[in-house]
């Protein structure tokens, strides 16, 4: 458990200073102890636990875009923990539940449970198609089209720099839209 | 979407950078300032005899607890920005400012005074403190959500009283050298319903707007 915190916070150093194959596989480690500790909630909470994968996209989608207030001397975990234990809240709360959520939910996933295979969720595909059509078509290429930043740029005849900045601004609407829905 | 096509395209984003809270923060006080600044100069102005109050140390003291209460919320509300952290162990930094106002009371309670102590407190500009105290604070406290927004607090409306502070805590600062009740008891009763009323605006906004 402990191994695998440090790794995390290795990891999330490398992607901070811009090594984006080591963001990526730290956001595929962190997602099955996520999705272990949402559906864990949402059992608790009597809830359908079919819906924890929105919970989880959710949380992928707070953890990057407000990972600058992550404090690179600090462990990552912790921080991952809060924001997660954060969203589950506001997910139940959503549903009408007031819960409480134990921080242990996310502690006590143990290293060698199932790393399951990934899952749909429904509200981010919603989301997605009332972005404007730039937003949209260039995350849909990056995502769905496992399209490079390049490829993209190319087919949609923009700048690289352009498609970065679509591509930064379409995560953040989306966020905003499933934050404030 | 499936969650591996999600961090895909989150991966594909980690070129971008953002700012740091405290930057922005600094950056959108910095631009709110000058709205506050136009307000007093345009309607209050500093008090003609400001040359000799400044030998009051009780007209100092007011700067004192003013921008110790400023520079504490800073401290505090930039420590609320991160998702883990909460007021526990970092509360007290805002104890700093209401230290300072006691210490200056008991210190004018030890002193002859000339007029009794209910004329001081109640002063002669109790109305003028409370409605230009907010008043001033609001760009403030705009700027300030806007900084605290690129954070993730764990307890928004937290977050956004503590913005209520910091912003009351700059505009009174500049009101300050406007008004011309230096008694600490004055500062303790008007500064304070005041500050509570920014601060109370600022939890119900922070509310809304400090979730991520």
């Amino acid at each position: 458990m402990r191994e695998r915190e440090d790794e995390w916070t290795g990891l999330m150093r490398s992607a901070i200073a811009g090594d984006s194959a080591a963001y990526h596989r730290l956001l595929k480690a962190v997602t099955p102890v996520l999705r272990a500790a949402a559906r864990r909630g949402l059992a608790r909470a009597g809830q359908p636990v079919d819906q924890s994968e929105d919970i989880v996209q959710d949380i992928l989608l707070a953890v990057h875009l407000k990972r600058h207030t992550w404090d690179a001397n600090a462990p990552f975990a912790p921080w991952l923990f809060a924001i997660a234990r954060n969203k589950l809240i506001d997910a139940l709360r959503r549903r009408g539940r007031r819960i409480f959520v134990n921080i242990d939910d996310f502690a006590e996933v143990l290293p060698g449970e199932a790393a399951e295979e990934t899952a749909s969720a429904g509200e981010v595909a919603a989301q997605l198609q009332t972005l404007p059509a730039r937003q949209r078509d260039v995350l849909q290429s990056i995502a769905v089209d496992n399209a490079s930043i390049k490829d993209t740029a190319a087919k949609f005849s923009m700048t690289e720099g352009a498609v970065r900045v679509a591509l930064h601004r379409g995560l953040s609407s989306l966020t905003a839209k499933l934050r404030d829905r | 979407m499936d969650t591996d096509q999600l961090i895909r395209t989150l991966a594909a984003d980690n070129a971008h950078q953002s700012r740091p809270v405290g930057l922005v923060l600094m950056l959108a006080l910095l631009a709110a300032a000058p709205v506050s600044l136009l307000m007093f100069f345009s309607e209050l102005g500093i008090r003609p005899d400001v040359m000799t109050a400044m030998r009051n140390p009780f007209f100092d003291l007011k700067f004192a607890v003013t921008l110790a209460l400023a520079i504490s919320a800073t401290a505090v509300s930039l420590h609320l920005s991160r998702p883990e952290a909460s007021l526990r162990g970092f509360g007290w930094w805002l104890l700093v400012p209401a230290g300072i106002l006691v210490a200056g009371i008991s210190g004018e309670m030890m002193m002859p005074q000339r007029t009794p102590m209910m004329t001081r407190l109640v002063g002669k500009n109790s109305m003028a403190c409370m409605t230009a105290i907010p008043e001033m604070a609001l760009p403030l406290l705009a700027a300030a959500l806007y900084g605290l927004r690129q954070g993730a607090p764990a307890r928004p409306a937290v977050a956004g009283a503590v913005a209520g502070l910091l912003s009351a805590g700059l505009a009174a600062t500049v009101y300050a050298s406007h008004c011309t009740d230096d008694s600490p008891l004055f500062v303790a009763t008007w500064y304070t319903i005041a500050t509570a009323l920014v601060a109370a605006i600022g939890a119900l906004v922070g509310a809304k707007v400090l979730r991520y």
